[in-house]
Formats: C-alpha cells, sequence, structure tokens
C-alpha cells in the first residue's frame, strides 16, 4: 500500500504563449494575480507535488478554476506540463517520446469522463473495445474481451445498442469498461459522476468502491464535490488556486484543517456521516482472557473504574463481555472462571462504521461497543462519552 | 474598358506564358481527364437504355427506398419518351466523372484543411474566389487551354463544384467534439487513427451533403459548359436560346430538372441511411 505508483514533483502549468517568462516569475515567488497583470500568461498549476499510492483512491478536490482537472490531464500528458516531472512506476513519463507515451496511455492508464465522451458512431461494444482496437487486438479476441468488461460493469445484453439509446448512469458504465478493458493499473476520472442524477450516482459510488474491492487499481478522482470526495476517497488533495492546500485522510481533513480555507469548505460535512469508529475509538485497556476468574475480574474493574471489560482468547480475538454485576454473582457462587456469565451477544463496529451508524446502535445498548477487525480482533472501544465528544469537537470549531 | 491598371493585359500574358512553357503539362492532364471521361461515357451508352433505367431504379431502391426507386423509374422513362436519351447518358457521363474528380481532389483537400491551420487559411479564401467568380469566367481559361470539348467542360465543372465538398469535409471534421478527440488520445490512438477511426466517421453525413451539393453544382455547370462543347442535355438549352426555340429550350430545361431531382434524391437516401445510425 505504501509504494507511490505516481508521483508528481514540482508540477507547473502555465497557458499562454510565453511560459517561460511566467515560470521564472513563479520561481521568484510572484502571486498567480501579478504573473498576469504582468506577463498576460495564466498560472493554472503552481507548483504541485504530492504522490499516489498503490491501490488508492486519490481525490483532488476543488471548485471550478482550481486547477484540479489540469492536474489529471497532465498526468496522462492530454496537457503538457511546463514544468515538473511525473513518475508513474519510477518513469519519467514528462520525458517520454510520443510513441512511448501512447504505449502508456494504452496499457497502464484509464481515463474516464465528465461528459462520457463515448463515441456515437459506435456500438456499446465497439466503444468498450476502442483501446484494444487501437493496439491492433483482433476483432474477435477484443470483442470478447469488451464483452467481459461489460459484464462487470453490469450492461450485459446492451452489447449492440447506440449510446445516444442509454440513460446517463449506463453511458458511464459504458465509460467506466471502456477504461477498464485494457486492464490498467491506474484509472483518471474527471468528474466522472457529476452529470448524473443524486440517486444515481451515489448508487454509481458503491459500484465504484466494490469494483475496486475486487480490482485494486490506483484512482486518481477528481471532483467538485466534498461529500463526493469523502465518501470514495482514501486520501483527498483539497485545491485552490492551483496549488495544493491540505493532503490527508478525509478525517484529517475534517478534523484538522490545514487552514482557514480548508476550514471553510468542510464547515458544512455532516460530521456524523464521516467521521469512522477508529476515529472516536479509545484502547480497550484492561482485557480478560476467559481463563480468568471472577476475583481477577472484579479486581481489574475496581482498579480501572469501569463496570464492564472486554473478553479476548489467546488470538485476542474478542469473545464477550463481562459486567461488574455478573462477576460479583460469579463469585459469590464461587465459579472458577468466567464462560458461565459472558455476555456473547454485545454491539461490534468494524472501524470504517460511520458514526451516523453507530448512534442507534448505542441508543440500544447498555454496553461499549467493541471495534474489531476482519478478523474479530479487539482493535478499541466507542462509548457514548466518545462519540458525543468527536461530534462536539467538530461543533466548536465551527463555532469559533 | 480604359482602366488605369492593366489587368486584362496581364492576365492574358499571363495565360499565353501558360501555354507555351506548360504545354506538355496540359496535355498529359487532358489525357487523363478524356480517358476517365470516355469511359463512363463509353459504359454509360453500352447499357442499353431499359437497362439502365431499371439498374438506377434497383440502385434507388437499395440506398433510398421504394419511393425514390419509383421516381427515378418513372423519370428516365419520361426522358426516354422526350427523345434525349443520348444527351441525358452524355449529361450523366460529365456529372459521374466531375464527381469522382471532386472526390479524389476535395475531400483529402478537406482533411488537410481541417488537420492544419494554416491549410485551412490558404484554402478558404481560394475557395470563396472560386465560389463567388461568375461561373462563365470558368470558360475562358479552360477554352484556352484545352481547347473546345468535353476536357475543357469537365476543368470548368470540377473548379465550380469541387469548393462546398472541401468545405464541408474541412467543417464536418472540425465540428467532431473536442471531448471525443480527447478521448481518443487518451486511449493511445495515433493522429491516422484518431481521423479514420472517429474524426470521419462522425463527419461523414456532413461529407455526404458535400457530396450532394458537388452534384447539383456540377449538373447546374454541365449546362453552362454546354457553350465550349460539353454536349448533352444542356445542348438543348443552348439550341433554345441561341434559335429562340422556346420548346425546345424547354425539353432541355425539364429534363435537367429530372435528372437533378433524381439525383438529389438518390444522393439524400444515402446520407440518411448513415444518419439513422447513429440517433
Amino acid at each position: 500500500m505504501s509504494t507511490a505508483k505516481i508521483e508528481v514533483k514540482n508540477l507547473v502549468k502555465i497557458f499562454g504563449d510565453h511560459p517561460q517568462k511566467a515560470l521564472a516569475l513563479l520561481k521568484d515567488g510572484y502571486s498567480k494575480e501579478e504573473i498576469f497583470s504582468q506577463t498576460r500568461q495564466t498560472v493554472a498549476i503552481a507548483d504541485v507535488s504530492f504522490e499516489v499510492r498503490a491501490g488508492e483512491i486519490f481525490v483532488l478536490m476543488g471548485l471550478s478554476g482550481s486547477g484540479k482537472s489540469t492536474i489529471l490531464r497532465c498526468l496522462n500528458r492530454l496537457i503538457e506540463p511546463t514544468s515538473g516531472s511525473i513518475l508513474i512506476d519510477e518513469e519519467d513519463i514528462t520525458r517520454i517520446s510520443e510513441q512511448q507515451l501512447r504505449e502508456v496511455r494504452r496499457k497502464k492508464v484509464g481515463m474516464v469522463f465528465q461528459q462520457f465522451a463515448l463515441f456515437p458512431h459506435r456500438t456499446v461494444l465497439e466503444n468498450a473495445a476502442y483501446g484494444l482496437e487501437v493496439q491492433g487486438v483482433p476483432k474477435n479476441d477484443r470483442e470478447e474481451r469488451a464483452k467481459a468488461t461489460l459484464e462487470t460493469v453490469g450492461l450485459q445484453g446492451w452489447e449492440h445498442a447506440y449510446p445516444s439509446q442509454l440513460s446517463g448512469g449506463m453511458q458511464q458504465r459504458v465509460g467506466l469498461a471502456r477504461a477498464l478493458v485494457c486492464d490498467p493499473d491506474i484509472l483518471l476520472m474527471d468528474e466522472a459522476f457529476s452529470g448524473l442524477d443524486p440517486l444515481i450516482r451515489r448508487e454509481m459510488h458503491d459500484e465504484l468502491l466494490a469494483l475496486q474491492d475486487r480490482m485494486n487499481k490506483t484512482i486518481v478522482f477528481v471532483t467538485h464535490d466534498l461529500d463526493e470526495a469523502l465518501k470514495l476517497g482514501d486520501r483527498i488533495a483539497l485545491l485552490k488556486d492551483g496549488a495544493i492546500q491540505q493532503i490527508g485522510t478525509p478525517e484529517e481533513i475534517l478534523m484538522n484543517p490545514a487552514n482557514e480555507y480548508v476550514a471553510r469548505f468542510v464547515e458544512d460535512v455532516d460530521v456524523s456521516k464521516v467521521l469512522t469508529a477508529e476515529g472516536i475509538m479509545k484502547e480497550p485497556g484492561h482485557v480478560l482472557s476467559h481463563k480468568d476468574g471472577p476475583h481477577v475480574a472484579l479486581r481489574l474493574m475496581r482498579e480501572n473504574g469501569r463496570s464492564s471489560l472486554f473478553v479476548v482468547d489467546r488470538g485476542r480475538r474478542l469473545v464477550g463481555l463481562v459486567t461488574a454485576d455478573a462477576a460479583f454473582e460469579a463469585a459469590e457462587r464461587g465459579q472458577p472462571d468466567l464462560t458461565g456469565v459472558l455476555v456473547r451477544d454485545i454491539p461490534t463496529a468494524r472501524p470504517d462504521t460511520c458514526i451516523v451508524e453507530l448512534i442507534p446502535v448505542l441508543a440500544e445498548t447498555k454496553y461499549p461497543v467493541a471495534v474489531t477487525d476482519d478478523n474479530g480482533r479487539l482493535l478499541g472501544v466507542v462509548v457514548r462519552g466518545a462519540l458525543l465528544a468527536g461530534l462536539a469537537k467538530k461543533g466548536e470549531e465551527k463555532a469559533s | 474598358m480604359n482602366g488605369y491598371i492593366p489587368l486584362a493585359d496581364w492576365v492574358e500574358t499571363a495565360v499565353d506564358y501558360i501555354l507555351i512553357h506548360c504545354k506538355g503539362f496540359f496535355d498529359v492532364l487532358k489525357a487523363i481527364i478524356w480517358f476517365a471521361w470516355f469511359n463512363v461515357e463509353e459504359v454509360l451508352a453500352f447499357i442499353p437504355w431499359w437497362a439502365l433505367v431499371v439498374l438506377l431504379a434497383l440502385v434507388a431502391w437499395r440506398y433510398a427506398g421504394r419511393n425514390v426507386a419509383i421516381l427515378t423509374f418513372l423519370g428516365l422513362l419520361f426522358l426516354q419518351g422526350l427523345g434525349v436519351w443520348d444527351g441525358m447518358v452524355r449529361t450523366l457521363s460529365l456529372v459521374i466523372t466531375a464527381v469522382v474528380f471532386c472526390i479524389v481532389l476535395g475531400i483529402p483537400l478537406g482533411i488537410w484543411a481541417a488537420r492544419s491551420d494554416l491549410v485551412h487559411a490558404i484554402v478558404r479564401p481560394v475557395l470563396d474566389f472560386m465560389q463567388t467568380m461568375p461561373s462563365f469566367v470558368y470558360l475562358i481559361p479552360a477554352l484556352m487551354l484545352f481547347g473546345l470539348g468535353p476536357v475543357p467542360a469537365l476543368i470548368s465543372i470540377v473548379i465550380f463544384a469541387m469548393p462546398p465538398l472541401v468545405r464541408l469535409t474541412d467543417l464536418g471534421i472540425r465540428q467532431v467534439s473536442p471531448s471525443l478527440l480527447e478521448a481518443a488520445r487518451a486511449f493511445g490512438s495515433t493522429p491516422n487513427q484518431i481521423l479514420t477511426k472517429v474524426q470521419l466517421p462522425l463527419a461523414l453525413p456532413t461529407i455526404m451533403t458535400g457530396v450532394n451539393q458537388a452534384i447539383m453544382l456540377a449538373l447546374s455547370m454541365s449546362v453552362i459548359a454546354s457553350m465550349i462543347g460539353a454536349g448533352g442535355l444542356g445542348d438543348e438549352v443552348l439550341y433554345g436560346i441561341t434559335r429562340v426555340q422556346v420548346g425546345r429550350g424547354f425539353v432541355g430545361g425539364i429534363s435537367i430538372v429530372i435528372v437533378a431531382v433524381v439525383l438529389d434524391r438518390m444522393t439524400q437516401g444515402i446520407r440518411q441511411r448513415w444518419r439513422e445510425k447513429e440517433v
């Protein structure tokens, strides 16, 4: 996860006839406006550096004119960068020839567009097969692969329709299939879902995340919609005037905005939809082994001021929970261990469970919620106080 | 004609110069054009009239539907009845040959103009010049360089009929949405792949409009070119004018209208086919 798939270093893009003049001014620290008034050149991207890790969804977010789409197009050189380097798998694509660049576009980088940009004179199948066709893959072979790809995006049966016969959501599925057919490592998505109805859009989000689970691509996703960024992004880069304001996980951006602009940008977000169990959980503290006796349990509770403790097995997998009352009862009856008084049916959550889902759980149970990983290992605990504190912290920031 | 600027003298000098120094070139050109036209004419004249009527009606049926087929069938029978069949064959051969030359020269030129702003900037005023120049004026240099007969007629027809085809090819390609070109580039298409897989197919309806225009203009110019020996239906009109034979002139006129309508419907039908596939 931690290896850089794409590495962008000091990327600059200046639109105009004399970019070098503007570039010199930019290096001397002049602002975008000063450079424009002096040279009539527009600085679209001003010295941007970031890296995208293999297998993550990296979101470039910003308002229109922030340079996000320009950065995306520099990644496959649909727009030529003015200066800086872009490394894909450690190869600097700003220095390769047209021929090599075409190979990169054919094999490594797929792209999905805002207005779908499907070829209206080609059927769905021919659209999906386009990337293979330009590579010279024989007709039967490429149609078979395109069919398989169309199936993964849920379009089987539509192969021979023309794009104009499909709804927006379906058209973008074709766009997705066209980008996926060559099995590229990297997917560039330019406001891919912005043109869709909210309901369809949400559906496409879920589907993209499901696809990503299976295929594990490296995705660079451009959007102006914060909710979309927060939902899809493993990490988000927030842009303004062609410069990065902050890069971080959705939670980092929400909870620790780097500056005033980021804070204003995120202030209207419903935190409960974004904040996850992982973000507000506490260390589980002392836990009991299922072989421990009731007296050990009571002593630990007393020492830690707790009214209940989790019980785990040798692999730290969650077995259940013991309350002080139950432990006391077991001690009275002289039971040697806790198995008889264990509460096994307790609420649990995953680290990525949203707070909005945790609230009803916490409201109904009298126990703390255990946070476990995919193997059932205990990671932390969420209690009502922590949840309220998590929400309140955000509220305070807004108020101040 | 007593101006200060002796433009007429200059043009005559230039044409004289060309006549003397480029005779070989024009002889070769003449031979090529004559050969192309002669074969078309021979083939059309070789087919019996009734067979040609049926053949054209079938072509119309295949590409443009039943109504156009009926129109073609009845229209051509009417021309045979009027006794202008040979004239019709000559006119048709001129139009077909001229349009083939227009397509072979005009479409590549249009593509070139679409891909290069420089070529576009050069070609456009030349086309404007060709289109606004009264069609009679073409006849003079054509006559001087090639003498009388079908060859100078064809040259003037091609010059007159080609501009809209070049223009519409250029326009059709330039009208293809930039976002589609971007998508084609993003998937690693070469410039030639972009042209053949995206630009030309999408420009095809517009290019077909250009072909249709070229056919119509070629037909109208073939009438004017009868003054320099093109022959065909235009001769009927020309006789009608020079000998004040109203009836004969009318027969020539109505025959040309029939040929024009048939050719127009046929090419429109073909174009419609392409359109429907897309929408």
